[in-house]
């Protein structure tokens, strides 16, 4: 009734009138449905996103919990490993009857890798060659049947093998498929961080000049040019990458320096500095571009040339960008695979040189997950190595939160 | 050494097509006040940007005439841009520190030109900000940004590094518009200090405020220079028209 009488009243009235014979009240708090769900939805997501990332953490930690549990017999996992058997057969007799030339590949300390360069490259097509030739040997002999059982239990013999594979993390040798393996750690992390060093001394100064004349100096027509041609880079597969670092960069860069080994550590992080430039680049030069003009026009005005301008000015205002651009730089290279597989020669060794051949951390699950006995000492390592990641990439995270952000910007930028 | 420090002579200035400034001629002495009135959108702020060729950062500014600064057309092929700003300092509108800390905000002019003794620099700092009176407010806290203080602050601070490049020239665009009478009252005793020193010339809506600091007043509207004399004179008898009702406010 009373709707009916407000329409029809409504009706007289034209629309501007309407709007300007409205009285605002604000003595009744009203109750806004569609703001009240769109706030309740946003919120759900964030959350969700943050409750997802902690879930794959706390899964993939999961996974490699049982190698810290030294106290309990294993049970378990002898039973998964015994039942699987028929599965892991083909990594297993792999192991067999080329045992000895598994264990050179992880680790170089073996003659017959360190001899020759293109040995060392020929142990990773045996590598991805394996499976094949295993799916054929799988029918075949009873022999290795034989081994394959033996190996299985000495796998998933429980406590004592992973206190022992505790032990070994904290050795240098990466040798995981062996009657004795070793799960050293240590030459993985070094391997990733020298990568990551490598890549980040090549790609940081390139992309962040670059982002520098594209956002100061460059002109229209340059910058046109420029930004998509080096973004693009940012849509090229890491496979890409990694067979052009392979097949190319390898050979070129080894007839420039003239080192030993063809695949190391400089070549990946070359290769993966070409992966996290298009990043850096990126974020930088938003970064640069978002500093106000007034400070470009300040600082000419106080006859500063242009260089000036740019690298006393603009540069330090945009500081808290560029180390987000350079982050994302470390986690693209401390995370990438691909060109870790294919460009770095994969032995895992305690070695400062830029030119020896190195292993990293995702490399390693890249490389051994697909062949790994579920359950096994070596899967949880792989695991292990996951949250390893994960955990780096946090500190390093909340390290440039907490001391970059915090300190070293009062110190560029005033308190 | 001339007592005109800068002279135009049949100054056009485009943006693209459109004239912004239409033959200007004016002649501004040295160690003098120099005040630009006129309504918005008259061009003052463009003249102002074009005596330190600011407007070549700007795509598409095509200049004609003669913009001369103590005899020499600044728009000559040869003339290093650089020093020429070093010689015309400008004080923008806006207030734009940088993202630095006090000292270093003012230190900057000085070091990009070459000052790099410690006690050399904190001796220009501590002048330029004695000079424009921020030096009481700031001198415990100059580790700190120039982005934490007030705007009254960082104008007088903007001045201040203005100041440290020790300028023939300084230009002043509106200097005091968003400032409070306190802080505005600063800035004006301040421009009178100054011109002993230097040619300051000031664009200002505020007509008191040409009136009490400036010696001479130029009015500007719709990109041409209707008037320029004594202010006095400009603001008791001016001979033009349109200047008198832009003065007493009878103004469309
Ligand atoms: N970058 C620019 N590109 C194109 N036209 C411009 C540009 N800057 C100013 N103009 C035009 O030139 C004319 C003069 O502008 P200017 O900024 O010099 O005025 P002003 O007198 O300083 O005004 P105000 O008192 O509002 O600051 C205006 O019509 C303006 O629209
Ligand atoms: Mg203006």
């Amino acid at each position: 009734m009373t709707k009916k009488e407000k329409k029809g009243k409504m009706k007289k009235l034209s629309g501007l009138e309407k709007w300007q014979s409205e009285r605002i009240d604000i003595t009744q708090k009203r109750f806004r449905i569609g703001d009240y769900l769109a706030e309740k939805v946003i919120k759900g997501v964030a959350y969700l996103s943050i409750a997802i990332v902690f879930l794959i953490f706390v899964f993939v930690f999961r996974e490699s919990f049982p190698i810290f549990n030294t106290s309990k017999p294993a049970t378990e996992t002898q039973v998964i490993a015994k039942q699987d058997s028929q599965e892991t057969y083909g990594a297993v007799t792999d192991n067999g009857s080329a045992g000895q030339k598994q264990e050179t590949y992880g680790a170089v300390s073996d003659s017959a890798s360190k001899s020759n360069t293109q040995e060392t490259y020929g142990a990773v097509t045996d590598q991805s060659a394996a499976p094949k030739e295993t799916v054929q040997a799988g029918d075949s002999t009873n022999s290795k049947n034989k081994t394959s059982d033996t190996y299985t239990v000495s796998a998933g013999s429980g406590s004592d093998d992973n206190r022992s594979a505790l032990k070994s993390m904290a050795s240098k040798e990466w040798v995981p498929v062996s009657a004795n393996p070793r799960y050293g750690l240590l030459a993985l992390i070094l391997g990733t961080i020298k990568i990551t060093l490598i890549s980040l001394l090549f790609a940081a100064p390139l992309s962040i000049l670059a982002a520098l004349y594209v956002s100061v100096f460059a002109n229209k027509r340059m910058k046109e040019l420029i930004k998509p041609t080096i973004e693009l880079l940012a849509g090229f597969p890491s496979v890409v990458i990694g067979f052009f670092a392979l097949m190319v960069l390898a050979t070129f860069l080894q007839s420039v320096f003239h080192y030993e080994t063809r695949l190391n550590s400089f070549v990946g992080g070359i290769a993966m500095g070409i992966a996290a430039i298009p990043i850096i680049f990126t974020i930088t030069e938003d970064a640069l571009t978002a500093v106000p003009k007034s400070f470009y026009e300040a600082s000419l005005a106080l006859g500063a040339s242009k260089w000036q301008t740019a690298f006393f000015v603009i540069l330090p205002a945009a500081t808290p960008g560029i180390f987000a651009a350079i982050l994302l730089g470390i986690g693209r290279v401390f995370g990438e695979t691909m060109i870790a597989l294919m460009a770095t020669g994969n032995a895992a060794q305690m070695d400062l040189n830029p030119f020896a051949s190195v292993r990293t951390l995702a490399a390693t699950i890249g490389a051994e997950m697909a062949e790994v006995v579920f359950g096994d000492t070596h899967y949880n390592v792989l695991f292990l190595i996951g949250s390893l990641l994960f955990i780096f990439t946090f500190v390093i995270n909340a390290v440039a939160e907490f001391y970059v952000k915090g300190k070293l910007m009062k110190r560029i930028q005033g308190k | 050494m001339s007592e005109n420090k800068i002279h135009t002579e049949n100054m056009f200035l485009y943006y693209s097509e459109k004239m912004a400034l239409n033959n200007i001629s004016i002649t501004i002495p040295e160690k003098k006040v120099t005040a630009f009135i006129g309504p918005s959108g008259c061009g003052k702020s463009t003249f102002l940007r074009s005596l330190n060729r600011m407007n070549d950062l700007i795509d598409g500014v095509k200049i004609e005439g003669k913009v001369m600064i103590d005899g020499v057309n600044i728009y000559d092929k040869n003339i290093d841009v650089v020093n020429l700003r070093k010689k015309v300092g400008m004080v923008f509108q806006k207030s734009n520190p940088f993202a630095k800390s006090i000292y270093e905000n003012i230190a900057y002019g000085p070091k990009i030109n070459g000052v790099n003794d410690k006690s050399h620099l904190d001796e220009i700092v501590e002048t330029a900000l004695k000079n424009a009176a921020i030096w009481e407010e700031v001198k415990d806290r100059l580790g700190d940004s120039a982005l934490g203080l007030s705007g009254g602050q960082q104008q007088r601070l903007c001045i201040a590094r203005t100041l440290a490049v020790n300028p023939e020239i300084v230009l002043m665009d509106e200097p005091a518009s968003a400032l409070d009478p306190l802080s505005t009252a600063k800035i004006e005793e301040l421009i009178v200090q100054l011109k002993e020193k230097y040619t300051i010339v000031i664009v200002t809506h505020n007509m008191q405020q040409a009136a009490r600091i400036s010696d001479n007043t130029a009015f500007f509207y719709l990109g041409e220079l209707i008037e320029h004399d004594k202010t006095k004179k400009i603001f008791t008898n001016p001979d033009k028209k349109q200047t008198e009702d832009y003065i007493t406010g009878r103004f469309g």
